[in-house]
């Protein structure tokens, strides 16, 4: 075995507190990785996983600095070079592949300019090679016509073109390794599919090591053969692709992998009890990061903090492995069947067409017709049923769902709810009662809630607005509602700030239902929740739908979770439906092309199902 | 693009337009008519008469607006009352002297608060950026005619250096002019740099925390290049705008500086056409300041469309 | 009122804070009580001599008039923090109603408003002023409409720019499809998270129409003889300055010392509520 390209050693990343306490965001983080070795990082938002990887290119962001350990690249410490072999080493040694590739690209630059600017600094050739250069490096990223790609600006990209420019310009010093902070993420799957595709090639024709840094396990494990998952700022587990995925160890590993929505496998995701601590609430607190979710803490895990072991060919770090391995913590549970559906339709869509231009009398004088985001769209939603609407970014399944809430004017078509209420005019023409029945949840969470206002204010409004009811009686509603959506009564008096996000989404989904809806609108609500989090959100909407028999519209760019939660699926693509019908059927057998090609681009999280790799066990 | 330029020219004069209009009637609203301001309120008889006849005043309202806007647009600024001289030999050289204080002042000024503003975004909550951020508030805060005279107390009186106050003919030649405006200039100088210098500052300091601009080190870009190349152009871009605006509204500076330090200009014209009460004098600088100020705006407008390539290219679509 | 005291504290918090909040605090309260104060009355000449430097008399000196400095300066920014405070008021209240909704509303109606400011900006507002002032002369209730009026023009557009940032957050989006009314909305959706806003720049603005209400009574403008002012006393004084440096100084260091600490109370402001990012721009 040769010398490892990369070593790190007891680092630990964060900054020093009010009382000069050291508060950790990555703690205590061992690896290593030989030349042309793939590694995949994979935690949750606020794991410390991104300033882990920036700090081995000896970067670390404002307030924060490295606290301890040691780091090695080439044998050499980043830390300590001085700032002309730093300048060398990034982009030159190793490159980084940022996360938003289109936030990454000066905009006032041209991408030659850009591009020379890497050449210039890092590779020996001379002026008039750069041209060529450029345009060998896109071709091999896979960019069209990379002569005209050259000359334009980064905004004129689209957001697949602009993340290849990236990796193009991350190859063109030549590095050794790549680094890369989540590369695909807010990439349509489809073209994610397409992306990592190319890194794979790229890994196996360059021999490149990388660090691919993920929230998602299932991209990781299409691209590396190492895993690392992190947790509260330490690697709790670190394996070899296959034997960590085939038996996790950790509890927060198999808890991880158990809340993961999978396609075609009729089990509901489990969620993980409570969420991560932030950095600043983990303090220095010495015990296992882990242990306020962990459903085998003992006294010591609070205590102290776990030493590594090496179990099962990987390297865990949980006082309780014994326990971990011998317990049998992933049981899947049975997906919850929909209740005996009524043949009455409570939301019936038909022709309904959209479009965000203004109207205006000059165009209509002209004869020009609008340019429609949404054609001729026809479903219906019975009561008590889930609907899921999938598509890519455009495909307008937000736009429906706008409408549907009167927020989005119909250029034609009917809605009607019940049989009775017109729902295809816009809020102002709605009658109050009609509105009540329609409650909209939104993807952010930190957005929907108005931030100066508190829990008790924000639930208050709707009953304010909809019911007359008598303060005391109001009160209780209140606590009625935190208890629905299992918050304890003692966050009315919060502001949103001061909750978590999947809180906040269940003080969102609260506000839905204090007006007693008949159909509640979901626009991605889990997408900007980590997966163990969604796996509860998705939970309560069963049980919600279960208790009160409320209808729901489920907007989602994820199937895994639609075909999860939904009873049925309607599949968007340009406005337009592709294809429709019951969840059971159409993820079994998906008619339309654009279903397939969507179905395909989902990559699966289960190492049975790609044998293709000489994975290396590695461990330090 | 084209179309873009097209609409705010179009723009422009409308507003102009619009401005002409709103300066008329609010001349018109005042009481009494210009004769009778100019003369007085006890002013009586044949000499009010004349008076009146000589500037039409007998006509309606909409007809000496047509009058006035007319003569406007072929370059005839109309009659002073005070004055026998055309009004047009009244403002051309004081106008031209206001124009040469304020192009002088944003020559010097705007570049020096560029560097400041991204200097103190640079050192952001360090010793370098505190300095300049106090300095700053002094500059912005405390009024021109302060500065002016405790400029001129300093260089002129104390040192003797400079002359305190301008004493020349309001159509000196240009070169006369210059030689004498070193402390006017300073003192608009002085404002303008610190409100400039705040917002480049601001602009700064947001862009410097983008991706881009983290992306540039981590490509092992140079400190200076990144500054340079990637983030001072995209830091400037959204404030030429505003600085035009700035400028144009601590214009209203220019009025105070000019008659701290007696300087011919159309400001101190402006402050002595109100106190004669020489209504179509004050007219007629009104809409030529308002020109000024949709001609820096126009400029700004066209320069943020030629700098970013996000507009110009929603411009082609 | 306890946000307030949070807020008050924030700005405490920093040394350049503390000394705003102390010295528009003493220049409020001076401004106050000073009628009770002062040595002596403000237009008493002394008969003896004119031009005097401090004594145990007269602290400050004499003016050219033989008047106390002193007295005079004490009294000299009482019409102007009434007309400033009440003209800021204004402005504020009409500029961000109008920002507000044109930033809330959008499309034709924020067209309108903005293109009406657009062009409410290119109106030289200092000769604009001067006019309005001569001919309706400087009665308080005058300057602080006519103050109120162009200091508002700046608000719209600022209050504006604020809402437009709060307006696509989900929660504005959530009140609408709930069926809330656009005041409603105005005020308990937006108002509450442009506040922050809203308030470092009212601050702001009340150090700039100081500025220009001094800039009037130095031309002249402000109030009329022999009401004491600082512009005026400056304006009439500084000519003597290498003679008699007391007249044009005391006045000098009093409104410098009001307009620099009411900018370094909305400097703390502005970062203790974490709205420092704000342009803070003039229009």
């Amino acid at each position: 075995m040769t010398a490892p390209l990369l070593t790190i050693e007891n680092l630990s990343i964060g900054f020093r507190g009010p009382d000069d306490q050291p508060v950790f965001i990555v703690r205590e983080v061992n690896m290593s990785l030989a030349a042309g070795e793939t590694l995949g990082l994979v935690g949750e938002s606020g794991c410390g996983k991104s300033s882990l990887l920036l700090a081995m290119m000896g970067y670390y962001k404002p307030g924060l600095g490295r606290l301890s350990g040691s780091l090695s690249y080439d044998g050499e410490d980043p830390g300590l070079i001085s700032s002309h072999q730093l300048q060398a080493l990034r982009g030159g040694g190793m490159a980084l592949i940022p996360q938003n590739a289109g936030q990454a690209l000066t905009p006032t630059l041209r991408i030659k300019a850009q591009m020379i600017e890497v050449l210039r600094l890092h590779s020996d050739l001379a002026p008039s090679a750069w041209h060529p250069r450029c345009i060998e490096l896109f071709e091999r990223v896979k960019l069209p016509a990379p002569e005209q790609m050259l000359k334009r600006y980064p905004h004129e990209l689209s957001g697949g073109q602009q993340q290849r420019v990236a990796i193009a310009m991350a190859l063109a010093g030549e590095p050794n390794l790549l680094l890369l902070d989540e590369p695909t993420t807010g990439l349509d799957v489809t073209t994610q599919v397409e992306v990592l595709a190319l890194l794979q090639e790229i890994c196996r024709d360059l021999g490149t090591a990388m660090v691919y840094v993920s929230h998602d396990i299932q991209v990781i494990q299409k691209v590396c053969n190492q895993i690392a998952i992190m947790y509260a700022g330490e690697i709790v587990e670190m394996g070899s692709r296959a034997t960590l995925l085939a038996a996790p160890v950790h509890p927060y590993t198999q808890g991880l992998l158990a809340s993961i929505p999978r396609l075609h496998q009729q089990t509901l995701p489990r969620p993980i009890a409570g969420e991560m601590l932030q950095p600043v609430h983990r303090g220095s607190s010495v015990g296992c990061g882990y242990a306020n979710r962990c459903l085998l803490a003992t006294d010591q895990c609070q205590a102290t903090s776990p030493a590594p072991r090496v179990v099962m060919d990987r390297w865990v770090k949980c006082h309780e492995v014994e326990a971990a391995v011998a317990g049998e913590l992933i049981r899947p549970a049975q997906k919850l069947l929909a209740p005996a559906l009524g043949e009455n339709l409570l939301l019936a869509v038909e022709d309904l067409s959209v479009s965000y231009q203004r109207p205006s009398l000059v165009r209509a004088l002209l004869g020009h017709k609008p340019l429609a985001t949404v054609q001729g769209v026809t479903f219906g939603i019975r009561q008590g049923e889930i609907l899921g609407l999938v598509g890519e970014s455009g495909s307008g399944k937000s736009t429906i769902l706008k409408t549907i809430a009167g927020l989005q004017r119909s250029l034609s078509g009917r809605i009607t709810l019940s049989g009775t209420d017109d729902l295809a005019g816009p809020v102002e023409s709605r009658a109050r009662g009609c509105l009540r029945k329609v409650q909209l949840v939104f993807q952010n969470p930190d957005a929907s809630l108005n931030p100066r206002k508190t829990i008790g204010e924000i639930l208050r409004r709707p009953l304010e607005l909809y019911f007359e009811l008598a303060p005391t009686v109001m009160n209780d509603e209140v606590d009625a509602l935190l208890h629905r959506v299992n918050l304890p009564e003692s966050y009315k008096g919060r502001f949103p700030g001061q909750l978590s996000g999947g809180e906040k989404q269940r003080v969102a989904i609260a506000r839905a239902l204090a007006a007693k809806p008949e159909l509640i609108l979901c626009d991605e609500i889990t997408s900007a929740l980590d997966v163990s989090v969604q796996a509860a959100i998705l939970k309560l909407l069963l049980d919600l739908r279960a208790d009160s028999g409320v209808s729901l519209l489920f907007v989602s760019h994820d199937l895994a979770v639609v075909e999860t939660l939904c009873d049925s699926v309607l599949v968007l693509e340009g406005g337009e439906v592709r294809e429709a019908g019951l969840c059971a059927e159409v993820f079994k057998n998906p008619q339309h092309a654009y279903t397939q090609a969507l179905m395909k681009a989902v990559p699966i999280a289960d190492p049975r199902k790609r044998k293709d790799e000489n994975d290396v066990v590695h461990i330090t | 693009m084209l179309r873009l330029i097209a609409r705010r020219l179009i723009f422009a004069v409308v507003t102009l337009w619009v401005v002409s209009m709103v300066v008329f009637s609010a001349i018109e609203l005042l009481p009494g008519d210009a004769c009778q301001a100019f003369l007085g309120q006890m002013a009586q008889g044949k000499r009010l008469e004349n008076c009146r006849t000589e500037h039409n005043l007998n006509a309606p309202a909409y007809v000496r607006y047509a009058d006035w806007a007319l003569g406007l647009s072929a370059g005839d600024l109309g009659k002073s009352i005070k004055r026998s001289k055309p009004l047009e030999d009244i403002i051309g050289p004081r106008f031209r002297n206001t124009v040469i204080l304020g192009m002088t002042a944003a020559l010097v000024g705007i570049p020096l608060a560029i560097l400041l503003g991204a200097l103190a975004a640079l050192y952001r909550d360090r010793r370098p950026d505190l300095w300049i951020s106090f300095i700053a508030i002094f500059c912005m805060t405390v009024p021109e005619f302060i500065t002016g005279t405790l400029l001129i107390s300093f260089f002129s009186v104390w040192l003797g250096w400079l002359p305190g106050i301008v004493i020349m003919r309001a159509d000196a030649p240009l070169l006369d002019v210059l030689s004498k405006i070193v402390l006017p200039v300073m003192t608009l100088t002085l404002v303008m740099v610190a409100h400039i210098m705040r917002m480049v500052r601001t602009s700064m300091i947001d862009v410097l925390a983008s991706d881009f601009v983290m992306m540039s080190q981590l490509k092992g870009v140079s400190r200076l290049r990144q500054v340079l190349m990637h983030a001072l152009p995209n830091a400037l871009l959204p404030t030429i705008n505003l600085i035009a605006l700035n400028i144009a509204w601590l214009m209203g500076g220019v009025l105070v500086v000019e008659v701290v330090f007696n300087y011919p200009g159309i400001g101190r014209l402006s402050v002595n056409a109100i106190s004669d009460r020489d209504f179509p004098l004050v007219q007629a600088i009104a809409l030529l300041m308002a020109s000024l100020y949709v001609g820096l705006n126009l400029i700004a407008d066209l320069l943020a469309l030629l700098l970013n390539p996000k507009l110009r290219s929603r411009g082609v679509g | 009122m306890g946000a307030m005291v949070d807020i008050l504290k924030g700005v405490m918090a920093t040394r350049s804070g503390k000394i705003g909040v102390v010295l528009v605090t003493f220049h409020l309260v001076l401004a106050l009580v000073a009628p009770w104060l002062v040595p002596f009355d403000f237009d008493a000449q002394s008969a003896v001599i004119d031009h005097a430097g401090p004594s145990l008399a007269h602290w400050a000196g004499l003016d050219i008039l033989g008047r106390d400095v002193l007295t005079r300066t004490m009294l000299g920014g009482r019409e102007a923090l009434l007309v400033t405070l009440f003209g800021t008021g204004l402005a504020v209240i009409w500029g961000s109603f109008f920002g507000v909704l044109a930033g809330y509303l959008g499309g034709r109606v924020d067209d309108l408003i903005m293109r009406s400011v657009d062009i409410f900006l290119a109106i030289p507002w200092m000769i604009f002023l001067l006019l309005v002032i001569a001919s309706f002369g400087n009665a308080p209730m005058v300057m602080i409409l006519t103050l109120g009026f162009f200091y508002g023009i700046g608000v719209v557009r600022m209050a504006r720019a604020a809402t437009l940032e709060v307006v696509v957050k989900d929660y504005v989006l959530a009140a609408k499809a709930r069926g809330e009314s656009t005041l409603s909305i105005m005020a308990n959706e937006i108002l509450p998270n442009v506040r922050d806003v809203l308030m470092v720049e009212s601050a702001m603005r009340w150090s700039w129409m100081l500025l220009a209400f001094s800039a009037l009574s130095f031309l002249g403008f402000g109030v009329t003889p022999p009401t004491p002012d600082w512009g005026l006393m400056i304006a009439n004084s500084r000519i003597y300055l290498a003679l008699a440096p007391w007249p044009v100084l005391m006045p000098m260091i009093a409104l410098s010392s009001l307009i620099i600490g009411i900018n370094l109370t909305a400097d703390a402001l502005a970062k203790s509520l974490g709205v420092d990012k704000t342009t803070r721009a003039l229009v």
